[in-house]
């Protein structure tokens, strides 16, 4: 037998978007970032394991990979959450013309970002199929290139929806913060990368 | 496209477009007041029917492919994990024919390989845990009060990639092609010198289809525990089913990280020719084995966890009291699931290590059963100071209890070097780890089956038929397993093709040959009696065994929309304590699918949630993946290649059908 109800409240007046960690998708994108920062994580200790083995890193006779390149995507990414600061802050306030004209800049900066990407990995000074040392530093650049160009993508789809009507929905800003989260996400994850391949063989 | 111009260099809103704006706001403000919604004035029958309309999906074969109802997709993953539980079994068989006599030649080494990888692979990656995400899927939503899981579409896309890496897995077996390298694929084995062709590699992109389905279901289930809850439930009153599995998805997610890790970087090895396993070029196999067991161990756990939990349930309900020491049974939980993590190192005692890395992970092996010992323990608390009955789901708690106690122990042995050395890759390991999976894992599964058998299908289970199959699984799995110790602790080596007579393992091999084709007969009683319970049953009602979680407050099977009404929880056992009425809010709306979210830990109502609609793009995105998975396995430009078709069809999936604004969300 099905219980009778009784009625103890109404939930009609509640809101249909909120930010942060009442928003359903704020959780799918941590339960992501884990998933991605597991792998990275794991990724870094096969870098430690190999490098374990090796007398020197890199190994004799190689060169570590040229610094230009790389440094220079550090400083772009790292300068992008400025705008990604703002972009943010426009889609807490549902300033839609305020994100429309940051999420341009951003999905500009993201095509630099691979431009100048792939010089870096004509810069490393090895072929993956050279020793382990290259195989785990091409691996490195690999992975973190899958992540920028998934945020890209994302940032792209985001940006084309933020020129329709749907853009002035509260649901709509929350994903936009939600993905300026995650590139926080993808800058912060360069750093430990940037590191391992140009510094750490230079120790 | 002037505005949009304007827009771009002006950050001010042109003076129409703002006007227009308002005005469409005020439009969407006065057509929300006319929105229907369940409430005192909108409820019984007529709420019924219209939530069914609302709720139901699409009609035709095209809205079975589309379905994101979350008991569509958990009993998807329910019968299609049982399906491949037969073929494992089925290789099983041919195995314990091959050994029945010594020096048999009934099946060559090359395919005894095959046989045991199949096996373990199956039953491992496409048997055991999407069978418990299958029922977390299908019963988490009705056990939390809530009518759908969240992102029900990548749950969708969680199952049919799932199904792609079981039927690429069996459909290289069929062209022979199968992987030969056991379920660990050890290297420099599975490397590219030592496993030429394509065996290894169909076994690795089988990782990779089950390990996004996984990833996948586990951010489904997470979420849909932390935020789709009944109001009042809080975390201390969520049932333990839902605990362990939270725990499990938690576990999942950092875990899975760690195989999708060491197999790409074994398809890269044979593919593209990197090192990382190469020890010519200064790569190392151990890394594999550390990367793989540190998924690896806490995967027996993710198999395991689930199964405590239905011992919980199916102890409480039979028990008529709630679980003893609810409290130190989720913290039991939580700490087998932590500790799992660092005992990764035991399975490669074999291997070498320094003496503290013995020391410290003989120790951490030890105390992982300490946490579930306490759980145990809890469970006899409550079988003492209740009233049990023993209907067939307790009988394969006690069985439970009985066999994977052994199983404990013999794990406790193993647990210390020395022994671990001598009994290492033996027959002896082999019973200890079926012990524990099957004894575990399996028995409190054909209980549970039993169990929400009437829920799933609104018949009950032939209790008399169900006793007979209990009996013999649970005999035969004793006489199948039990000799096992005998023939490893006589030296007899796991995933050896045979053995020859006069060391005294005729004997022991038989029994365990006679036991496995009574466990696989006690079996195929089990599924006839589902087949025949499901269309000759006793109808079950909506609460047949009398039971205190949400699930059974409503009807058998449940309707496509779950409630009428979003429950209300009061304490931990909420139908026992309900004297007769089921506390309600409502407020959803009826003519679209909406969900009922809820603060983390205290359960407060928070937001209203759109719930998607079917969609042909989950399936359609599944289907591009899996050919890239596929493709990658022949060339590593198939990866370049399908990030387009990928990207569209993803993009596709979340781009809304719509592009106008509706007076409260929809998502298209």
């Amino acid at each position: 037998m099905i219980l009778e109800p009784r009625f103890t409240g109404d939930v009609a007046d509640l809101p249909t978007h909120k930010f942060g960690p009442s928003s359903l998708t704020w959780w799918g994108i941590i339960g992501f970032m884990v998933i991605e920062g597991g792998f990275f994580m794991l990724a870094f200790a096969a870098y430690f394991f190999l490098m374990g083995h090796e007398q020197g890193w890199p190994p004799e006779g190689r060169r570590p990979a040229d610094l230009l390149a790389g440094t220079l995507f550090t400083i772009v990414i790292l300068a992008s959450e400025f705008i990604n600061t703002k972009i943010k802050k426009a889609a807490n306030a549902g300033d839609v013309p305020a994100i429309r004209r940051l999420i341009l800049i951003m999905i500009a900066i993201g095509a630099v970002l691979l431009v100048i990407r792939g010089f870096e990995f004509n810069s490393l000074n090895c072929r993956w199929t050279d020793d382990a040392y290259s195989s785990i530093i091409w691996a490195l650049l690999f992975l973190h290139t899958t992540h920028l160009l998934t945020d890209w993508g994302d940032t792209v789809v985001l940006g084309a929806l933020m020129f329709t009507p749907v853009s002035y929905e509260g649901r709509r800003w929350v994903d936009v913060d939600e993905n300026a989260l995650y590139w926080r996400y993808v800058w912060l994850l360069w750093i430990p990368i940037y590191l391992m391949i140009y510094w750490v063989p230079r120790l | 496209m002037t505005d949009v111009r304007a827009d771009f260099f002006d950050a001010k809103p042109s003076e129409g477009e703002h006007e227009r704006v308002e005005a469409e706001n005020r439009r969407l403000a006065a057509e929300r007041k006319k929105i229907a919604r369940d409430g005192p004035k909108l409820k019984g029958a007529k709420l019924a029917a219209r939530l069914e309309a609302t709720w139901r999906r699409p009609p035709g074969i095209i809205g079975w492919l589309a379905t994101v109802d979350h008991k569509e997709i958990g009993r998807r993953y329910m019968i299609t994990a049982l399906m491949f539980l037969v073929l494992g079994g089925a290789m099983s068989l041919l195995m314990r024919l091959q050994l029945a006599r010594p020096d048999s030649a009934l099946i060559s080494a090359e395919r005894y390989n095959q046989l045991f990888t199949m096996h373990g692979s199956t039953m491992m990656f496409l048997f055991a845990v999407p069978v418990m995400e299958g029922v977390a899927v299908y019963i988490i939503p009705l056990m939390l009060g809530t009518r759908s899981t969240a992102f029900p579409r990548l749950n969708a896309f969680s199952y049919y990639m799932y199904l792609f890496g079981g039927l690429m897995l069996w459909g290289a077996f069929v062209l022979n092609i199968a992987p030969d390298v056991g379920w660990f694929a050890y290297t420099p084995l599975s490397g590219p010198q030592f496993s030429p062709g394509k065996r290894a590699d169909i076994w690795a992109q089988m990782i990779t289809f089950t390990e996004v389905a996984a990833l996948a279901a586990a951010v489904v289930l997470t979420c849909t525990i932390l935020k789709c809850r009944a109001p009042g439930m809080t975390l201390a009153r969520m049932p333990l089913f839902a605990w362990a599995m939270l725990v499990v998805a938690i576990m999942i997610i950092f875990s899975m990280p760690a195989v999708a890790l060491c197999s790409g970087m074994l398809i890269s090895d044979r593919l593209v020719g990197t090192n990382f396993y190469n020890a010519a070029e200064h790569g190392d196999a151990l890394l594999w084995q550390h990367l793989f067991w540190f998924f690896g161990h806490p995967e027996v756990y993710i198999i395991f966890l689930p199964a405590t939990g239905f011992v919980s349930v199916i102890t409480e309900t039979f028990c008529r009291r709630p679980i003893f020491g609810h409290a130190v049974v989720v913290l039991a939980l939580i700490s087998t699931g932590i500790l799992a993590f660092g005992l990764w190192v035991h399975h490669m005692f074999a291997t070498g290590l320094p003496r503290v890395g013995y020391s410290f992970y003989t120790a951490a092996s030890m105390s992982v059963s300490i946490p579930t010992g306490l759980q145990i323990f809890c469970w006899l608390a409550t079988m003492w100071d209740g009233r049990p009955r023993f209907p067939v789901p307790m009988l394969y708690v006690v069985g439970f209890i009985v066999t994977f106690v052994i199983g404990g122990l013999t794990g406790v042995m193993v647990a210390a070097v020395p022994l671990d050395l001598q009994l290492h890759d033996t027959y002896f390991v082999v019973a200890h780890f079926h012990y524990v999976l099957i004894g575990g894992a399996v028995f409190p599964l054909l209980g549970i089956f039993t169990y929400w058998f009437p829920k799933f299908t609104g018949r009950m289970m032939n209790e008399a038929l169900g006793k007979v199959s209990f009996w013999l699984t649970f005999l035969s799995f004793q006489l199948t397993f039990f000799p096992m110790h005998w023939s490893g602790l006589l030296g007899m080596p796991r995933r050896v093709y045979t053995y020859p007579a006069g060391l005294g393992l005729e004997v022991p091999n038989l029994l365990s040959t006679i036991g496995a084709f009574v466990l696989a007969f006690a079996i195929v009683l089990f599924v006839v009696n589902g087949i025949v319970s499901l269309y000759r049953g006793a109808i079950a009602g909506p609460n047949p065994w009398g039971a205190a979680s949400l699930e059974w407050a409503t009807s058998s099977p449940p309707p496509v929309y779950n409630f009428e009404h979003i429950p209300v929880v009061e304490s931990n056992t909420p139908l026992w304590d309900s004297e007769g009425e089921l506390p309600v809010v409502t407020g959803l709306r009826v003519d679209e699918k909406e969900l009922l979210l809820t603060t983390v830990v205290a359960a407060a109502p928070d937001l209203r949630e759109p719930v998607p609609a079917a969609s042909l793009w989950p399936l359609i995105t599944a289907i591009a993946v899996g050919i890239v998975f596929v493709a990658s396995i022949f060339s590593p430009w198939a990866l370049a290649v399908g990030v387009v078709p990928c990207g569209i069809a993803a993009t596709a999936w979340f781009w809304p059908k719509e592009l106008k604004r509706h007076p409260e969300p929809v998502i298209s």
